[in-house]
């Protein structure tokens, strides 16, 4: 078990390697200059060129590519990501306040998704080809089918503009103490949007599974010896629920990247609005280390579904 | 579309009993397709779309781009059957034209990404070792690329427009059709046929585009319509951050754009709800297609 974890993040590292390198040459390709993007032009005709190229250099702009990269990577594992070019504040710092907000968002998604999911899903499967069968698997279709942005607008002219029930946008009310039920009503339709499109998988699994495990003989031999219907179902449940553990860590990337647009449509201030922020204003740096934490995050969420998978099912084999 | 990749002169040789059982296989996919009736409602309503689509410029009552300023943001009138937007250009000439760029966003960036990975994947799949090697740990790598900020990222650093959207998501979206496309070969390069071809001396040419490709496609035509149906939904979600299809060029995504601003969401709902669904008709209807060919193609989901 442990050289079969070890194993499996030894073959993420290159991979995460790779991807830096990757986002490395791309990010630096940019045809912006991260000094004049940043400055106000008639003060730039003020300060004339050497002033711009003393700047490039103490940005460390003039190295070549594989120098400044090997920098980079040297800094970043010292758990340096540099400074923005904009702000000039350090990238750990604004990424830092950034983390927690997505992660709280996440967590919330996943909880709605598992909760509204899984239960869904059994259901699905013990009316199988019932109208509650069908019904659910066209709203999977369809929740699968809308843009994550359309939603949120539909749901906050409903819920926002006309009932005025739940705040717009933001984390928390400006300028009010924060509060549990403040920062609940700020959560639920952000949530919401994100939950919808996170279940719709797992309803979709949870129902396959359950299917698959009940023609299993071990259930058959239950229900012969004469256990209550109930009693069959939750003894299936527990071996049909392995498979669904990993549908949800495998789909963690997929809510990262959902973030990124949602967290933008209610103006939350987590990741993905720093990221379109940053790529409005050509932060490289600040990209980088966006990309580089999302790529650690999507490794991980990857490394442990291997690694709950391969806890909780004995058959799997971890050469 | 991936047929393209499979009719090349090596065919010109068909032996005839291979000939005469296509047409028969063919009918049999089309009746089970038949069958599921969501996905044939789906096949209508995109044929449909992508008639209004090609036909735009004979049916849209007014010019996607004219400006009128005296008639801006006016709601639906009989003249402007979907009203006007902030520039007085007519609602519903600009969904019809946007169709025409959300829809073809879909099908390039997808036959881009199918003709690389079946590329890719076959290459890895046929010769294996090395090649198969390098390209797997590729596809991996580009598998755990956070998608939607790399996109963002590129497609600000190359300049937001249509052409590089679709050209991102191609190049980003060609792993699980390579993973496919590498597995039905490895499955298939041991099967008798294949040996027996081999046997008769038949070329490395004529034995992938002959026998292993054409295997490959069925799952390869389920992963793209899917694909297409991910793909529309991706050049909506970039055009609505302003990072896609830009401006006068109407799309569906960058149609929503406006509705950002808290006014017009509350008191334009025709600038934003006919894009909106619209783009929720034609994925759903992609996806039900998707679905049919599934049941169809793949005889062993069929029960």
């Amino acid at each position: 078990m442990g050289r079969f974890l070890l194993r499996r993040l030894l073959v993420s590292i290159p991979v995460l390697l790779g991807i830096t390198v990757a986002m490395y040459i791309i990010v630096n390709l940019a045809p912006g200059d991260p000094v004049t993007a940043l400055m106000n032009p008639e003060q730039m005709a003020n300060m004339g060129p050497d002033w711009v190229e003393q700047q490039r250099e103490s940005l460390g702009l003039n190295d070549p590519l594989p120098v400044r990269y090997a920098k980079w990577l040297k800094e970043t594992a010292t758990g340096n990501l540099g400074y923005s070019f904009v702000d000039r504040l350090p990238v750990n710092e604004k990424i830092g306040e950034r983390i927690w907000p997505t992660v709280k968002l996440m967590l919330t998604v996943l909880v709605i998704a598992v909760v509204v999911g899984i239960p869904l899903g059994i259901i699905s499967a013990l009316k199988q080809y019932s109208f509650i069968d069908y019904l659910l698997t066209i709203l999977g279709f369809l929740t699968v089918s809308i843009p994550s942005f359309f939603l949120a607008l539909m749901l906050i002219y409903v819920f926002s503009l006309k009932l005025d029930w739940l705040p717009t946008s933001g984390m928390y009310t400006v300028g009010q103490a924060r509060s549990f039920t403040d920062s609940l009503t700020h959560m639920i339709l952000p949530a919401t949007v994100l939950g919808l499109a996170q279940a719709a998988p797992i309803i979709r699994y949870t129902r396959a599974s359950l299917l698959e495990t009940i023609k299993q003989d071990y259930v058959t031999v239950a229900r012969a010896k004469g256990l209550a219907e109930a009693g069959v179902i939750v003894h299936a449940l527990r071996n049909a629920l392995i498979p669904i553990i990993t549908i949800i860590a495998l789909n963690i990337p997929q809510l990262l990247g959902g973030t990124v647009i949602i967290e933008q449509v209610f103006s939350w201030p987590g990741m993905g609005n720093l990221a379109i922020a940053s790529v409005q204003g050509r932060d490289y740096n600040v990209l980088m280390g966006i990309n580089l934490i999302a790529a650690i995050m999507i490794l991980t969420s990857n490394l442990l579904a291997d690694a709950i998978y391969a806890l909780v099912d004995p058959r799997i084999k971890y050469a | 579309m991936s047929a393209s990749l499979t009719g090349t002169p090596a065919d010109v040789h068909t032996l005839s009993g291979v000939a005469a059982v296509t047409p028969r296989k063919n009918a049999t996919i089309w009746s089970r397709f038949r069958k599921h009736k969501l996905a044939l409602i789906g096949m209508i309503v995109l044929l449909t779309m992508g008639l209004i689509a090609i036909a735009a410029p004979l049916l849209a009552p007014h010019s996607p781009n004219a400006v009128s300023l005296a008639n801006y943001r006016e709601a639906p009138t009989s003249t402007y059957l979907l009203g006007t937007d902030a520039q007085g250009r007519d609602v519903l000439s600009r969904l019809m034209y946007a169709a025409r760029i959300s829809l073809s966003v879909g099908i390039v960036a997808v036959s881009l990404y199918v003709v690389i990975g079946t590329t890719l994947g076959g290459l890895a799949g046929y010769f294996g070792g090395w090649v198969d090697g390098i390209v797997m740990r590729i596809a991996d790598m580009v598998l755990s690329f956070p998608s939607i900020i790399v996109i963002i990222t590129i497609v600000s650093i190359l300049g937001p427009s249509i052409t590089n959207v679709m050209l991102v998501i191609g190049l980003l979206g060609w792993p699980p059709i390579a993973r496919l496309v590498r597995g039905e070969f490895l499955t298939l390069r041991e099967r008798d046929f294949v040996i027996a071809s081999r046997a008769t001396g038949a070329r490395d040419r004529r034995i992938i585009f002959r026998h292993v490709l054409p295997n490959a496609t069925t799952p390869v035509i389920v992963n793209a319509t899917f694909g297409m149906a991910q793909a529309i939904l991706l050049e909506a979600g970039l055009s609505f951050l302003g990072l896609g299809v830009q401006p006068p060029t109407a799309s569906w995504g960058n149609m929503l754009n406006g509705a950002q601003s808290i006014t017009t969401l509350e008191q334009m709902p025709w600038l934003w709800l006919p894009p909106g669904i619209a783009i929720v008709i034609a994925v759903l209807a992609i996806n039900f297609v998707g679905d049919g060919f599934r049941d169809a193609l793949d005889p062993r989901s069929h029960k």
